[in-house]
């Protein structure tokens, strides 16, 4: 495959033909961030958090769907890219209920990494503090829509890699949301198959594992009694 | 079908003319107030009068004059009546055998009329849109047999080329180039598409074309789809505009029947058919990628382009997306020249533009200009000004993608570089006029309550941006807003404008910014001031 010379941040780079500006960036070292693109699954250019300057386009290019060409300029970080993304994460901020302290993401969480990463130390817009729903239903998963920033990982993931079809969205702008089938509790699903993909996708505490939640990580304190008797009274039952 | 049997179906009809015509509007407007009992009464006194022999009652698309309907005007006297009722057909019966009639009536010669020049609607409110033949009786499909038995499709696409015609949907692409793009696309499967998705508020211009000469528009994409090398079209109208649907479906249904779509169209190898798809009530599948993921049967949400539908659309197939307006100049273009065509409107914007004029203006309805008509002539002459003697406060075009364009400048002629200049759009033609009673604030808050409405969600700037400049606008109109309100503001304007991923995000701040320019002292009158001073910007040492 023929291979194409461009630049990325005055770095001279080469990478094949076809390859997006994310591909080629990332396979130089550089990194470039991105919250709706995830490896295995194809890129929507949802997020917007990728977009670079392309020299000779006027227009901001999301890196993840840009495709590079010959003798191509990228510039990656700016004062104006760093400020957009930064105002992109505040909006997320203020949409749904992303506090961290009490989130099951918390310390593995990509938003809270991008904002950390781009200095987002504070969000200037009103929250909307919207009342959402969380999913239970399932055996082994919840969904809490709270913390949902619509990145639709679970969904390409579910169809395109488990091929189960299972997750979609529904509902338009803001009020937009991942259903399971035709808008049923998750749990009723006919069609999921359990994978947990869509768990492992989440780049929030959207989607979880059962039991990870700080509210079910309840202390078994009989555990004690039943040592300390065992230890006093010869009694190994209970 | 051939030349032969197209001629003979046009003189056919022509002979079985009558003397008189009375036209009846049946178009949405004029129906929904009552015009489907005056065509009934009309017929009824017209037997009555023993004068079937003499005259016509004709059920036709929209008269324009929207505001005075339901509308009957009277073939060859060219008598408008207006605001008729069921009662008023005898009076008018009694009229064309020369009594006196003291019925409300339009002037055919006021400039609302004079000042327009018809090619989209030509056919307009003339003919009967339920019929084909009344349709090849206009010389319609003449221009699909010249093109098939006389012209290669790349003739054909130099034709539109040389004619200048730009798409009508709002951005003025140049039509020829996007048709010359889809021809030189690889691939054995081509599409074409129309978008009927019209859903700018104030905006029925797509609707009356569609209700008043369904078969314009087929021909035009017949045309099209021989000059791109597609066999099958579809129709991508929205559910709100079933007259519309109905008609389609019935011109479709005929224009098969007489082989004017279907296989071996005219007796040649070209094969073309077309499917209407009904849009489920999303305004963002009026943007091409959104449109065609609907046509899929997919969600409704765009993708970034590139690739752009001339390489990959449907299905990844090569697609021609043009607007209604767009197909509907098509067969005139090919029927009387590609000069003729350059010679209307002016040196970058060629031909006419058709208007939905709405809002605070005397005669709402359907105009059709050549461009570059100067704003005031179509505002103040043809729409006769703000009723009751009100000033013109600020004309709006181009939808929830457009701006507001000041009085001052009501001298700026329509074309799609000027209304650009003044950061505003050409738009798809929805023209709202406001008197001064309008407050621009509560204009750009309207707008941006559609988009936010409207977003797809998709797309963080857009999807959560809108909210957020929907809330500082409720804000500042609450007389609740700081300057430093209106700062943020503007800053997410810019944000949302450069970081969204399709049209309607990048477009959806253009009410704002526009107000913003033009009436920045209308939002400052409503700021209250600072009750804490700005933090410092960098810690003291």
């Amino acid at each position: 495959m023929a291979a194409k010379t461009l630049i990325i941040d005055g770095k001279q780079v080469s990478a094949e033909n076809h390859t997006t500006i994310l591909q080629a960036a990332t396979d130089n070292g550089i990194a470039i961030p991105t919250l709706c693109h995830l490896e295995g699954v194809y890129d929507v250019g949802a997020c917007r958090l990728c977009i670079v300057e392309v020299k000779g386009t006027a227009k901001l290019l999301p890196a993840c769907t840009t495709r590079i060409y010959e003798g191509m300029e990228v510039t990656t970080d700016s004062e104006r890219l760093r400020k957009y993304r930064r105002m992109t994460l505040e909006l997320l901020f203020a949409e749904r209920n992303h506090i961290c302290a009490v989130c099951v993401a918390n310390g593995h969480c990509e938003l809270q990494a991008l904002a950390y990463g781009l200095g987002m130390d504070h969000v200037r817009y009103d929250y909307c503090n919207p009342a959402w729903a969380v999913d239970a239903s399932h055996r082994f998963m919840g969904m809490d829509h709270n913390r949902c920033i619509l990145c639709t990982r679970c969904v390409r993931v579910c169809w395109h890699i488990e091929g189960a079809g299972t997750k979609n969205v529904a509902g338009r702008g803001t009020k937009s949301r991942i259903i399971s089938d035709l808008n049923e509790p998750w749990g009723d699903s006919t069609t999921c198959t359990s994978c947990g993909k869509c768990v492992l996708a989440c780049p929030t505490g959207a989607l979880f594992h059962k039991g990870d939640t700080a509210g079910e990580s309840v202390r078994d304190r009989s555990k004690l009694g039943f040592i300390v008797n065992a230890r006093e009274k010869q009694q190994w039952t209970v | 079908m051939t030349l032969n049997d197209l001629q003979q179906t046009k003189d056919a009809e022509l002979a079985a003319r009558k003397r008189i015509v009375l036209r009846c509007c049946l178009a949405a407007s004029c129906s929904s107030s009552g015009s489907k009992g005056v065509k009934e009464r009309l017929e009824k006194a017209v037997s009555e009068a023993g004068l079937q022999g003499e005259v016509e009652v004709r059920g036709v698309g929209c008269m324009k004059l929207c505001c005075e309907g339901p509308l009957v005007a009277a073939d060859p006297a060219n008598t408008l009546y207006v605001k008729v009722t069921p009662d008023n057909a005898a009076a008018i019966i009694a009229a064309l055998r020369g009594g006196k009639c003291t019925l409300p009536q339009a002037d055919p010669g006021s400039p609302f009329f004079a000042l327009q020049e018809a090619i989209v609607l030509a056919n307009c409110g003339v003919i009967d849109p339920e019929r084909i033949e009344a349709y090849i009786a206009a010389d319609g499909y003449l221009a699909l047999h010249e093109v098939l038995a006389e012209m290669a499709p790349k003739e054909v696409v130099d034709a539109i080329v040389k004619s200048g015609l730009r798409g009508r949907g709002g951005a003025g692409f140049p039509t020829g180039l996007k048709w010359g793009t889809v021809a030189k696309s690889p691939g054995a499967k081509k599409y074409i598409i129309c978008n009927a998705d019209e859903g700018d508020p104030g905006a029925f211009m797509d609707r009356s074309v569609l209700e008043s000469d369904p078969h314009l528009v087929l021909e035009g994409m017949a045309i099209a789809a021989y000059a791109v090398g597609a066999d099958q079209g579809f129709i991508y109208v929205r559910a709100e505009y079933p007259l519309a649907i109905s008609r389609l479906q019935n011109a479709i249904r005929q224009a098969k029947r007489v082989g004017l779509l279907g296989s071996g169209i005219f007796e040649s190898p070209f094969n073309f058919n077309v499917d209407i798809r009904i849009g489920a009530g999303a305004f963002v599948c009026g943007e091409e990628t959104a449109l065609m993921a609907s046509v899929e049967g997919k969600r409704g949400t765009p993708r970034p382009r590139p690739p752009f539908p001339a390489e990959r659309g449907l299905w990844d197939c090569p697609t021609l997306i043009n607007n209604v307006e767009t197909f509907a100049n098509v067969a005139p273009i090919l029927r009387r020249g590609a000069d003729w065509f350059a010679g209307i409107g002016t040196e970058k914007s060629k031909g006419t533009k058709v208007f939905a004029l709405a809002g605070k203006i005397r005669n709402t309805g359907l105009i059709e200009v050549p461009m570059g008509t100067p704003l005031r002539r179509i505002v103040e002459q043809m729409g006769g000004g703000a009723p009751a003697g009100g000033a013109i406060k600020a004309v709006q075009t181009g939808g929830p993608s457009g701006g507001c364009i000041p009085a001052p400048h009501l001298d700026t002629p329509v074309d799609y570089e000027s209304l650009t200049k003044l950061g505003s759009i050409m738009g798809s033609g929805g023209m709202i006029v406001m008197d001064e009673t309008t407050r621009m604030v509560d204009v750009a808050r309207f707008f941006m309550e559609f988009c936010m409405d409207e977003s797809c969600g998709k797309c963080i700037p857009c999807r959560a941006g809108t909210v957020q400049m929907h809330q500082l606008l409720e804000k500042i109109l609450a007389r609740r807003a700081t300057a430093r309100d209106l700062a943020k503001l503007e800053e997410l304007c810019d944000m949302v404008r450069n970081t969204s991923l399709c049209g309607l995000g990048q477009t959806a701040p253009n009410p704002v910014l526009s107000t913003l320019r033009f009436f920045r002292n209308e939002y400052e009158e409503l700021l209250q001031p600072e009750l804490h001073a700005a933090p410092p910007l960098t810690a003291k040492a």
